[in-house]
């Protein structure tokens, strides 16, 4: 195994979110807490309870989920596609390095990234309302299972991309929309039962809630539900990371 | 002796149809200068690709060092280094960083003191913290050696290493490319510049259409496809070239006042002492008399003319 280019892929993307604090770190931190002003503060006032949690801690796994998602996928389409964009791809192709390698470095300089957000956020949502983590373990393992399936996605985008409008045509146009209908500031029992069954197509729903029953074991799906789709998902982005490799795909002529 | 390089029967066709190498065989020596030349669109940069790795080939194999690039393209890859032909560079890295990056990607431990020495090499030691996007395309052009030798590579592809570069940095390029072979590095490049592969080559391959229509020992191609020229200035000028001189084929210039003959001189063609009798025989005085040897370019434009 090369470890030296998985260490210097890897320091290189970790070196640009620090270069990049404001944008990196401290925007999402900054968005995080307008929503918990907003809905936590102003609409949160008028619902009391959801589920028998605070309206303003029930909707802290959903805001985390909703940073994780669109940092993961964001931090990893940019990590791949600018050296595609500007033609520094031409080295990480020509060196003894394997495409599990190159997955490596970038793919897990992205989750950290989103990681570090998460706990960040996490942090900052524990100043606006009393948080308690009734499973731990759970709550971990969603937030790293999270973090490296959707920086996976967030590859696949930066690899198919071939403009700077594609890269940000999938994270705004389906990934935010179905985060937002996928339950972050609402239980989806609240919804008409037309709408409950309409959003059980939306696999952020599954992801939003087992992260949430690691919090309060209040759930929507059941856990092991959640469990399998975040597992499905990721198998799924390795596949398709895996048949991107093996043909070339929008990377080797 | 084994080739350092070798490629049998190397074939690629892009998605487009576009059939850019047909059938290439090539073997390069260690430690030998070979120059690809071609004109544009000829294969030249899809040959180096395929070799390093960076496209697919249709058919055909490469091995460097006895190693198949496919199979073991953790051992051939890391005996290559490339210069490519954009200055594709990052915007926001140092020289010093991104030096290092190349480095530690091609799997190599850190070795500043070797990193520093290559950067004072290249005379880049004073802007190793400078960002790359405050450097001149020369700068740029040096850093992407600096990366491509980062890692100590045997074999170096330079793919258009002076492509608008001024004529001083061309000329270090030149000392330094010959300081690498001095040192065992085999160096392969692609150029233009008919002149750059004359002053540094030891063979050189001719790509045209996607096929090495020859690869030769550069003095031995000038020796076998040069042909001379005599040119013979006379005291008067002539309204045409005498009919006792109508055998030989002469050129009399537009002016009248220079006859000008094209031989091969590894020939029997090459009777220069019986033109010059049969000049003076004529009754023509000669003023002056010079020959001239047909440069690599003539060779390389006659070459790529001539169909396959």
């Amino acid at each position: 195994m090369n470890t030296h280019a998985v260490r210097v892929i890897y320091k290189f993307e970790m070196m640009r979110a620090w270069e990049t604090l404001l944008q990196s770190f401290v925007s999402p931190v900054l968005s995080t807490s307008l929503y918990f002003v907003v809905f936590g503060a102003a609409i949160g006032g008028r619902i009391e309870q959801v589920q028998g949690v605070s309206y303003g801690a029930f909707i802290v796994p959903g805001l985390v989920m909703l940073a994780l998602l669109t940092q993961s996928i964001s931090n990893a389409s940019f990590g791949i596609f600018f050296p595609r964009f500007t033609g520094t791809i031409y080295e990480i192709l020509s060196a003894p390095i394997s495409s599990f390698e190159i997955l490596l470095g970038y793919v897990g300089a992205a989750a950290t990234k989103s990681l570090i957000i998460g706990v960040i956020i996490l942090v900052t949502a524990g100043f606006f309302v009393p948080l308690e983590i009734m499973h731990p373990v759970w709550m971990a393992g969603f937030l790293v299972l999270t973090c490296v399936s959707f920086s996976l996605f967030g590859f696949i985008i930066g690899l198919w991309a071939d403009n700077f409008e594609k890269l940000q045509l999938i994270p705004l146009l389906v990934i935010t929309p179905l985060v937002f209908l996928g339950g972050s500031f609402y239980s989806i029992h609240m919804l008409p039962p037309a709408w409950q069954t309409v959003t059980l197509f939306n696999p952020v729903v599954y992801l939003i809630s087992g992260f949430r029953w690691s919090f309060f074991e209040v759930s929507d799906v059941s856990v092991g539900l959640s469990l399998l789709m975040v597992l499905v998902f990721l198998t799924a982005c390795l596949l398709v990371v895996w048949w991107m490799f093996k043909t070339g795909y929008r990377l080797k002529q | 002796m084994q080739p350092i390089v070798s490629v049998r029967d190397l074939s690629k066709t892009y998605g487009n149809g576009h059939h850019a190498l047909k059938e290439v065989s090539l073997d390069i020596a260690r430690g030998e200068i070979l120059a690809l030349l071609g004109p544009n669109g000829a294969g030249k940069t899809t040959l180096i690709s395929v070799i390093c790795g960076i496209v697919n080939a249709s058919s055909g194999s490469v091995s460097v060092a006895g190693h198949d690039n496919v199979r073991d393209y953790r051992a051939t890859r890391g005996m290559i280094g490339l210069v490519p032909q954009e200055l594709t560079l990052g915007a926001f890295d140092t020289v010093w960083n991104t030096v290092k990056f190349s480095r530690g990607l091609f799997g190599k431990q850190p070795d500043p003191a070797y990193l520093e020495r290559l950067l004072r090499d290249l005379s880049l030691w004073d802007r190793k913290g400078s960002m790359l996007m405050t450097l001149s395309g020369g700068m740029k052009r040096r850093v992407l050696i600096a990366k491509a030798l980062s890692h100590e590579p045997n074999v170096l592809f330079l793919d258009e290493p002076t492509a608008g570069v001024d004529v001083e940095l061309r000329r270090d390029m030149w000392a330094l490319v010959r300081r690498l072979r001095e040192s065992g590095v085999t160096i392969i490049l692609t150029t233009h510049y008919i002149e750059e592969a004359e002053a540094i080559a030891d063979r050189v391959g001719v790509i045209s259409d996607g096929r090495l229509l020859l690869v030769e020992n550069k003095l031995e191609l000038m020796h076998k496809l040069g042909s001379k020229q005599i040119t013979v200035e006379l005291e008067t000028a002539l309204a045409g070239v005498p009919g006792a001189l109508a055998d030989w084929s002469l050129q009399l210039s537009e002016d009248g006042t220079r006859l000008s003959y094209s031989y091969d001189p590894h020939t029997a063609d090459a009777r220069i002492q019986e033109l010059l009798c049969a000049i003076s025989a004529a009754g023509l005085v000669m003023k002056d008399l010079k020959t001239t040897q047909s440069s690599l370019e003539e060779i390389f434009v006659r070459l790529v003319k001539e169909p396959s």
